[in-house]
């Protein structure tokens, strides 16, 4: 064999070299997780699983929840609140916890079928893999809730707390949505394929969302449950949104949400990312 | 945006160590729990150099390449691409290599042009330049009418080739091919051959595993068998050939249920590709006395046989005698393919 130089037309990295000072490393970071960010808004449009989770589903869960437990469940709301502006904020939050199980799955799937292989062997960010596929999720957050109101405000769901107060309840659930993102890629990490991420969040998940304030007021489950509940950062998402939309008090249940969120996601993101440059 | 870094750094191509080989690898080890993956491997690849990996499923071929590629750490040892240790430099490591897998590693929910772009601008091509390689690279593998097709569409060969091309975004110094015709139909073999002679023949470093013995044949400058983990032999195909002796006693049964019979009146062979064929390793120069023992002693135990010649030993008969093991699952499959060209078309 000749040693041969690489032919002159070959095309070079924008930047061929090592990124050494702090601001061209956060620019590769930023850059490297905004193309795979885009890659997966894409399979949002395009996985038929995916899509179903964020639209017909959210979509199914309000108009079902509202008329089939509307009835029951005024009884234990108090006077003069309708069910469906109880329980919209709820949903906010339900369906950004049972999103992030396909959080889990989709990760799963990139680890089985050596996406993640041929990324991690690639001179891009370390992080951007997870960085961009929760900022996805974050992006689909944002629309499946515009959607969700949408469809609410057809059936009866009116904010009640202002333009600020309205934004204040979406940005409080995308941020609760964002940690969950975070915590399902983490969890993806440790499980051994799609079918047991999808297994191990929906074992996590739909008892966490149940055992909460999302579908109904706490008083009315036993003490025990209520006592539990009382804790769940679900409950305090939810009990936050709902006052933003709708009045009450606003402020503990947020400053409770947004201390779980970035208290967990300072836990949870170095974790997830040391586990991706390391796992085999 | 070009953000300026506070020293001089070398370029890539040039920032590697004067002279270093494209790969060594000294005395790397993994373990899986209880399960020796590598025991022991020394390994050293030139630059210009192809070398063909060949091995039995589960020899350790597919843990070396992920060690070299900065997937996996090794136990113990250490392995240097161009110098660079794959450790301790893994990201030096990553922009001098690319890496095809055994399982196409494309993103199949994205078009053939989505993928090649993405991974272009994750190699930190512009998003201009990213796209016009994306073009290139779809019309020099023959995917420039499907590029506009999700990759889950593809066929078995076609996906092979998209997930080749993905490697070659940036011209890789060093190229790992990790089984690349595994599970494909021959036609779709042989143009992965072609395109690997290509990129040869232009220079590129290659590393290539493979079961196939053929394929080691075809393409590699020089094999290394790895059996159980670690390297047994080492040499080009004609090396490998010459050790095992000069001349094969190759003898076909006309009845299968006689070979044991056959192996206990020639005790010396081993066991052939087919279920009638059996074969004896001649060292150079009794081949003739070797024949007619072997023909005498069949004849003696009333074994009906179909044929019996001497012939130049093949890399079947070297990996039969170094590893001992069944060769019927080194053969090329022939049309167990997961689809043909058109197939999908």
């Amino acid at each position: 064999m000749t040693i041969t130089e690489r032919p002159a037309e070959e095309p070079r990295p924008s930047d061929p070299r090592a990124p050494t000072s702090p601001a061209a490393r956060v620019y590769w970071q930023a850059r490297d997780t905004w193309t795979v960010t885009k890659r997966n808004l894409r399979h949002f449009m395009r996985q038929p699983r995916l899509l179903v989770f964020s639209t017909i589903q959210p979509v199914m869960f309000v108009v079902l929840f509202a008329f089939v437990f509307g009835g029951i469940a005024t009884v234990a709301l108090p006077e003069g609140t309708e069910y469906i502006d109880f329980l919209l904020p709820g949903l906010f939050v339900q369906s950004a916890a049972f999103r992030s199980t396909q959080t889990a799955v989709g990760l799963a799937e990139d680890l089985e079928r050596g996406v993640v292989d041929r990324f991690r062997s690639m001179p891009m960010s370390r992080a951007a893999v997870l960085a961009g596929r929760t900022l996805a999720d974050l992006v689909r957050s944002l629309a499946v809730i515009v959607l969700m109101i949408a469809v609410g405000y057809l059936i009866g769901f009116r904010f009640t707390q202002g333009v600020l107060g309205a934004i204040g309840a979406i940005l409080v659930v995308a941020l609760f949505g964002y940690l969950m993102s975070w915590l399902f890629c983490w969890m993806a990490l440790h499980v051994p394929g799609a079918e047991a991420a999808q297994t191990a969040g929906f074992v996590i998940v739909f008892p966490m969302v149940f055992a909460s304030s999302i579908f109904v007021p706490l008083e009315t489950m036993p003490d025990w449950l209520a006592t539990f509940a009382a804790q769940s950062p679900l409950t305090h998402a939810a009990d936050a949104a709902r006052a933003l939309s709708i009045g009450g008090e606003a402020l503990r249940p947020a400053l409770l949400t947004i201390a779980w969120c970035v208290g967990l996601l300072a836990i949870v993101i170095p974790l997830a990312v040391r586990r991706y440059r390391t796992i085999t | 945006m070009r953000v300026p870094s506070p020293r001089p750094q070398p370029p890539v191509t040039e920032g590697f160590v004067p002279d270093a080989p494209a790969v060594v690898v000294d005395d790397v080890q993994k373990r899986f729990g209880d399960t020796v993956a590598l025991s022991g491997v020394d390994l050293a690849v030139a630059e210009g150099e192809v070398l063909g990996l060949l091995g039995p499923n589960g020899a350790g071929k597919t843990t070396l390449v992920r060690v070299l590629v900065t997937l996996l750490r090794p136990d113990t040892g250490s392995a240097r691409i161009f110098g660079h240790d794959v450790v301790t430099e893994a990201s030096t490591v990553r922009r001098l290599i690319g890496l095809t897998g055994q399982y196409a590693a494309v993103d199949e929910l994205l078009t053939g042009r989505e993928n090649l772009r993405m991974f272009g601008e994750l190699f930190h091509l512009s998003r201009r330049e990213a796209a016009r390689r994306a073009d290139d690279l779809l019309e020099r593998f023959d995917l420039a009418v499907a590029g506009d097709r999700p990759a889950r569409t593809y066929s078995g060969g076609m996906r092979r080739r998209l997930d080749l091309a993905s490697s070659l975004l940036i011209r890789p110094r060093l190229l790992f091919l990790d089984e690349p015709t595994t599970g494909l139909d021959p036609r779709s073999r042989s143009a992965i051959w072609d395109i690997t002679r290509e990129l040869v023949a232009e220079g590129t470093t290659l590393l290539l595993t493979t079961q196939y013995l053929e394929e080691a044949d075809q393409l590699a400058d020089r094999i290394a068998v790895i059996d159980h983990g670690h390297i047994i032999a080492e040499g080009t195909g004609d090396d490998l050939k010459d050790e095992i002796g000069g001349q094969v006693v190759d003898i076909v049964l006309t009845d299968a249920a006689q070979r044991p019979a056959a192996c206990r009146a020639v005790p010396d062979a081993d066991l052939g590709q087919g279920d009638r064929n059996l074969r004896v390793s001649v060292p150079a120069g009794d081949a003739l006395q070797a024949l007619s023992r072997v023909s005498l002693a069949l004849r003696d135990a009333e074994i009906r046989v179909r044929d019996v010649g001497l012939r130049r030993p093949t890399l079947d008969d070297v990996f039969l005698q170094l590893t001992g093991g069944d060769p019927s699952a080194t053969s090329p499959p022939e049309g167990t393919a997961s689809g043909t060209e058109e197939g999908v078309a």
